[in-house]
């Protein structure tokens, strides 16, 4: 079949099965949108070229499919560099798609002429440059299967305008050409079985799951895993939803920010079971002083990750549904051949333990006080409205965030019950990211509610993609809460900086928030006191024919705790000032 | 030693005792390791493995690159300082990027390594018949000569590039460029 090589493109996407892309056109990559029309693909016109890539993120994240963004050269690639060094970290399948100057024209410094390759070829699994209309089937194909196998993650095909010109033969992908790229699944066998003699033999036992649980669909396993076992489990940032938080073994997140239970269990732990985890420094605090007594089984897809942080005891390379189950096998074998050794009491004192603390350390904050104590104005605690939000909203939600202090208050207060119902930017930290996502996150799960917790600045910072969402009716909501300030760097000078308050105030009403929703085609909501809270929530509940803002003034003074200072011990965990006369 | 599937993971260096005499000099060897790369011949290969030694940290002490004997595939011979990175966590990232088909880390002990030399030295009348003198002990060849110069060329194995170095530095050493070493393993007794 004869076609052109942007033809080639589209119809290469759609043979890949896609059916949504983001993005926005521009000079190098006109070509490209012409066969737009007439593709079964929708296309969503973002406002900004980050927009769409973070929307892309969304999407891949709660689908586990990949996430597809279409831009032009030049600044419209350096735009989506973010979205791809975000999808990096945090190994997110993501093809994006960027145009470029004509073949005979790169090199020559020619207009919107940037190095993409040379730019992200340390934010990317890999890139190619398209130099022939011929290639275009196979190549699309092998970045598909790139970004999608083994450890996910972003990849970037350059596309010439010449090349989208040409015209070309097109033909199903034959073979990939990836004699480099050989993805690992199936664990080893005897590391399977000294893993599982190792957790048998534990005494203190804690599951670390990460977000490597979530990629491969390994859920169920886990579930399955932990009530075998009884060992207890920690999820972290990137995993929160991959065991429900509701299960009585679940200590919930650990880290800088994580709950006193679940970062001293690790601590404390004589074996720690990491699963598609990577001892992460906001996990891990003062590595020398982490989890000091534990040994350590480390279950990942990524053999760079076994070793790169914490030497473990056991490594297995492997998917880790295939390893959990595995692992299910070698100790269902186990209890079979030695009766009593999975008996649940074996835990008792650990769990013991692990309940005293929790009932001594749960996390808390100061509760405004009644309405009317005050003089008129109780402080809205942002806690407060998250659990109000949680409460009001149904169980299977999915919360996309910012970064900052609100992100880390959802991560605690949210109740996550279900896989990919959380959807933040967890290695890199990316402000802004969460209008972006959360757009990208409906359109990928129209079915369910969608609520976007988000700060102030974060908001400032990519609030224009709610254009592209009043104008696609993609009804998605969006709680600030505003505590004009930039908060956790606030929390930070505050702490560390002698509350010399450097460049971190916004201001609340400036911009009006209120206006600017309603400016974007979005319901505009304000909320300043606690008796508001629920009746806002409910009202933009109601709400399914476009997005809704609520502008929550929450409380400048309110502190993330739990923390781990950073380069601290993990021991050295400052919990809520309430609690902190407490006997550890 | 190839980069496969094994948990154990590629190129286990096994330390093999060392004569007395030669333990100082082998001591000072060891801080290096060669990691031959096989790649792809693609555009752009050499910018993602230099790259990725930048990002990560790890210093890279000589570098060489050219075809192998199939034009789809080049060979990247890299001299690692193993004291800025652990060798595994090198060679294991190394191992993600697509385009890189094979990893071989030798151990000094078990490589046969080669580097070349052009130097260019002052060799006045006086001076020549010395330095030709040297170039034949260490079985270098005279490429040019000059009214005030010799240029000589060296191909051997990396410790006496460096011994011939250090006798023609008295003589002032003008111009110098080596190639980065090379290596292959050293063959067993079953090859």
């Amino acid at each position: 079949m004869e076609l052109t090589g942007a033809q080639s493109l589209i119809k290469s996407l759609e043979t890949e099965g896609v059916e949504v892309v983001f993005g926005l056109p521009g000079g190098a990559i006109l070509p490209v949108y012409d066969p737009i029309i007439d593709s079964s693909i929708r296309h969503i016109l973002v406002r900004h070229e980050q927009g769409a890539g973070h929307a892309a993120e969304g999407y891949a994240q709660v689908t586990g499919r990949p996430g597809v963004a279409i831009v032009t050269s030049g600044p419209g690639a350096t735009n989506v560099v973010t979205p791809l060094a975000n999808a990096y970290m945090d190994s997110t399948p993501l093809v994006v798609i960027t145009g470029q100057v004509a073949t005979n024209a790169i090199g020559t410094d020619a207009f919107q002429e940037v190095d993409i390759t040379g730019i992200t070829a340390g934010v990317t699994k890999h890139n190619w440059l398209v130099t022939d209309a011929e290639d275009i089937p196979r190549v699309v194909a092998e970045a598909f299967h790139v970004a999608t196998t083994g450890r996910p993650g972003p990849v970037l095909i350059d596309f010439p305008k010449d090349v989208a010109n040409a015209t070309a033969t097109w033909s199903p992908p034959g073979p990939m050409d990836l004699p480099g790229y050989k993805p690992v699944g199936e664990p080893d066998a005897a590391a399977i079985e000294a893993a599982a003699e190792l957790m048998l033999a534990a005494e203190r036992p804690v599951l670390y799951v990460g977000g490597g649980v979530l990629k491969a669909n390994a859920s169920a396993a886990l579930l399955e895993l932990a009530e075998l076992t009884g060992i207890p489990v920690v999820t972290t940032l990137m995993a929160r939803g991959a065991f429900p938080d509701r299960h009585p073994r679940c200590l919930g997140m650990p880290g800088m920010h994580g709950n006193y239970t679940a970062v001293t269990a690790m601590q404390q732990a004589d074996l720690l079971v990491a699963l598609g985890s990577r001892f992460d420094d906001r996990v891990t605090g003062k590595v020398d002083a982490f989890a000091p007594r534990a040994k350590v089984v480390h279950v990942d897809i990524d053999r760079a990750e076994i070793g790169k942080v914490r030497r473990p005891d056991v490594g297995v390379v492997a998917d880790c549904r295939l390893a959990i189950e595995a692992l299910i096998g070698a100790l269902r074998r186990r209890a079979g051949e030695r009766a009593g050794s999975l008996d649940p009491a074996r835990l008792a004192p650990w769990i013991g333990l692990l309940d005293t603390w929790r009932e001594r350390f749960p996390l808390a904050y100061d509760a405004a006080p009644p309405p009317g104590a005050l003089d008129g104005s109780p402080p809205l605690k942002p806690q407060y409205v998250l659990e109000t939000l949680r409460d009001a909203t149904p169980p299977d939600t999915i919360l996309v965030s910012g970064v900052g202090q609100h992100q880390m208050w959802a991560a605690q207060y949210w109740q996550f019950d279900h896989p990919r119902t959380w959807v933040n930017s967890g290695g890199l930290g990316t402000m802004g990211f969460a209008v972006p996502a959360a757009l990208g996150a409906k359109v990928g799960r129209p079915d369910r509610m969608v609520w976007a917790v988000d700060g102030d600045g974060c908001f400032q910072m990519t609030a224009q993609e709610l254009v592209t969402a009043s104008s696609e009716r993609i009804p998605i909501k969006i709680a600030i809460l505003n505590n004009a300030y930039l908060g956790m760097v606030r929390q930070w000078q505050h702490m560390f900086y002698e509350e010399r308050y450097s460049e971190v105030y916004l201001s609340p009403d400036l911009p009006d928030y209120v206006l600017w929703a309603e400016a974007m085609g979005c319901v505009g909501l304000r909320v300043t006191s606690p008796e508001e809270v629920l009746p806002a929530i409910e009202k933009a509940n109601e709400v399914d024919d476009r997005p809704v803002v609520i502008d929550f003034r929450t409380d400048s003074m309110e502190q993330v705790y739990p923390m781990v200072a950073s380069g601290s011990s993990n021991d050295d965990i400052v919990v809520h000032p309430s609690q902190q006369g407490l006997a550890r | 030693m190839s980069v496969g599937s094994a948990p154990s993971g590629p190129g286990q260096v096994v330390p093999m005792p060392l004569a007395g005499g030669t333990q100082a000099r082998a001591g000072k060897r060891l801080r290096h390791h060669v990691v031959t790369l096989l790649v792809e011949n693609k555009a752009g290969v050499l910018v993602r493995v230099a790259g990725l030694f930048a990002r990560r940290g790890f210093n890279i002490f000589s570098l060489a690159v050219a075809p192998t004997h199939d034009p789809r595939f080049s060979r990247i011979s890299i001299v690692v300082d193993v004291e800025s990175a652990p060798l595994q966590q090198v060679v294991d990232q190394l191992d993600k990027l697509v385009n890189v088909v094979r990893i071989t880390e030798l151990h000094p002990l078990n490589a046969r390594e080669a580097e070349l030399l052009l130097v260019t030295v002052a060799a006045d009348a006086v001076g020549r018949a010395q330095v030709i003198q040297l170039a034949e002990v260490f079985g270098a060849k005279v490429v040019d000569v000059g009214a005030q110069a010799l240029t000589l060329r060296l191909a051997s194995a990396p410790e006496a590039v460096d011994d011939f170095e250090e006798v023609l530095r008295p003589y002032g050493i003008l111009e110098l460029q080596r190639t980065g070493r090379i290596a292959l393993p050293k063959l067993g007794p079953e090859a």
